[in-house]
């Protein structure tokens, strides 16, 4: 019965019980509540991972109409790796939200605030399941409304314009996608995905579906904060609380990696990519980011912006995956989609850890705190590290993926590129970790103490989970390369 | 006809300082697509899609009801983007970009 509902009850639950958690006392009963679901969502993920890890796919037919008509959930490796990502890392982060959100949100809004996040929970779910381009658009708006209301939950003032202006560009980003899945309904006549793809190859190369094709590119490099398109990122993690920051950055943008991963090799196929710039606009825009952000990163004064900065650079390693377009370079992406989400999950967590005891994100409040929270400094090395991809974390597998790839493409351009850009991810670490160690700390700073035990736990389970994907990556290759492989089937 | 309701939409939305017409341009900005969808779903010479024995041809009903959707989220964003400037204008004082800008730098 459950095997059978499996991917619609992955979505299902959280939004259904989002009302409700709405409407419960504040307190730590929402908390219990949100964590329960998260939790009970995480075993679905993960029991579907395994039903699909064979490579075979899941196809969900809501409410008995068979696809195309109806909207269809089909879930093949991919999905699943998505979804395992997106249930894991929230599950992870409410054991932090209990100390964090109590003191960050107002004690009136608690139950309100795990409505909002159970919402974009599902919304990111619902994204990664769906097999239909509309309902996607809606799940995409439930996951953007939601976080804008997190955003702007944020303690200080500036929470409110981060959250405007993400709003803004979020909604352009939203509204561009759906110029884009109008005009492929107006070509094709169908919205679902499967469908599509079968439609599609004979009306490659018209100008509507080209047109399409670049609405949807477009309006996902908004979303996902493809350089240029970033601007809304650092200050909407910057501000937002420490759990929305710690769950936006480690799963929001990789969601939209997903979309596009699914739009250009699903949907279009790889090779009508290649007939267009696209791909070469990709590496160029990646290429950029990586360097830019980069060094935008090393001049930041504050430790969330900087870890944002860095984020952006991390996307472009993704999309540069995308861009090469192998079977090395799309299972790199993947693979960093999943490890990315564990590095800077911990690094969040981490920051957000020395933010619960000194109340400011500043790095240079954080001098000589190293020694006196030895754990969160040590997460923070090690989180670091992965970031880097220094061998033995979880970063240096994915970057070794990417190298190989542009290797492969005899690109060594892009392997300069990837190796400049871990210099300069030396450099951003290094910064903090000198603050926090090497200077000493104003007289004010001795009584403060090792953050609370349930603070140090998800963020030790995260970077445990670093080392361990550094060094057994069968779960993170394997179930990549399969995903590709079915990727790179179905679409040409 | 709808691309430049668009432009002038996504125009509004990019020049314009003051918060609360920059979401007036983004609504525009919705409707014009709304429109596009409504377009598209129009056949030539279709009747109302309404089930009658006499007719044979009808208009395509699915875009109507998937733009539905979209105006429902359009409503949702609006009410969002509204309360935010609100609460702005409550911590700041003002909804002009620039002045926003000048206060947080001081900061």
């Amino acid at each position: 019965m459950i095997e059978q509902h499996i991917s619609l009850l992955i979505v299902a639950i959280p939004l259904v019980l989002a009302p409700v958690v709405a409407v419960l006392p504040n307190g730590k009963l929402p908390w219990l509540a949100t964590t329960v679901i998260a939790w009970a969502v995480f075993m679905l993920a993960w029991q579907q991972l395994e039903m699909v890890s064979g490579g075979t796919s899941i196809s969900y037919e809501l409410g008995g109409w068979p696809p195309p008509w109806g909207i269809e959930y089909k879930i093949d490796t991919t999905n699943a790796l998505v979804s395992l990502i997106v249930a894991g890392i929230a599950a992870i982060t409410m054991i932090y939200a209990s100390k964090s959100v109590t003191r960050e949100i107002q004690e009136s809004k608690i139950s309100l605030f795990y409505a909002a996040f159970l919402l974009c929970f599902t919304g990111l779910l619902g994204i990664a399941q769906t097999g239909d381009i509309f309902n996607l658009f809606v799940f995409l708006e439930i996951s953007s409304l939601s976080s804008y209301a997190l955003i702007s939950m944020g303690k200080k003032r500036q929470a409110l314009t981060a959250a405007y202006q993400y709003l803004i560009m979020g909604t352009i980003g939203a509204t561009f996608f759906l110029i884009g899945v109008g005009l492929l309904y107006a070509m094709t006549g169908t919205l679902n995905m499967a469908d599509l793809a079968v439609r599609l190859p004979d009306l490659l190369g018209h100008g509507t579906v080209n047109t399409a094709f670049a609405f949807i590119m477009v309006g996902f490099a908004l979303k996902l904060a493809l350089f240029p398109l970033h601007l809304w990122l650092p200050n909407a993690y910057t501000y937002a609380p420490s759990v929305v920051t710690i769950f936006l950055a480690a799963t929001a943008t990789k969601v939209a990696v997903y979309v596009m991963l699914r739009v250009i090799f699903t949907i279009f196929g790889f090779s009508e990519i290649a007939a267009t710039p696209a791909d070469e606009i990709f590496l160029v825009l990646c290429v950029g980011g990586i360097l830019i952000m980069s060094f935008y990163a090393i001049y930041q004064t504050d430790s969330k912006r900087l870890l944002a900065y860095s984020s952006v650079a991390q996307i472009g390693y993704m999309m540069l995956g995308v861009g090469l377009g192998s079977m090395l370079g799309l299972t790199a992406t993947l693979v960093h989609l999943f490890n990315h989400a564990l590095m800077k999950g911990a690094l969040f967590m981490a920051i957000g850890a020395i933010v619960y005891q000194i109340g400011s994100s500043q790095i240079k409040d954080f001098a000589g705190l190293g020694k006196r929270m030895p754990w969160t400094f040590g997460a923070i090395i090690i989180g670091g590290l992965s970031l880097i991809g220094v061998p033995g974390t979880a970063g240096f597998v994915s970057k070794w993926y990417l190298v190989l790839a542009a290797i492969e493409a005899q690109s060594w351009l892009l392997v300069i590129v990837v190796l400049v850009g871990s210099l300069l991810a030396v450099a951003y670490v290094w910064k903090l970790v000198e603050v926090l160690y090497f200077q000493d700390g104003e007289a004010g700073t001795t009584e403060v103490k090792e953050a609370p035990l349930l603070l140090l736990i998800p963020t030790w389970a995260l970077v445990v989970a670093n080392v361990y994907f550094g060094i057994n990556t069968d779960l993170t290759v394997g179930t990549a390369e399969t995903a590709v492989k079915l990727l790179l089937g179905g679409g040409s | 006809m709808i691309i430049i309701i668009m432009m002038a939409g996504f125009y509004t939305v990019i020049s314009q300082g003051n918060l609360i017409k920059k979401i007036a341009g983004l609504n525009i900005f919705q409707v014009s697509v709304f429109l596009l969808y409504i377009s598209i779903g129009n056949v030539k010479d279709g009747a109302v899609p309404i089930i009658e024995s006499d007719v044979t041809l009808y208009s395509n009903p699915l875009p109507h009801v998937l733009i539905l959707t979209a105006i429902v989220v359009g409503v949702a964003t609006t009410a969002l983007g509204l309360a935010l400037v609100v609460r702005i204008k409550e911590s700041y004082g003002t909804i002009e970009e620039d002045d926003i800008h000048e206060m947080d730098n001081s900061l």
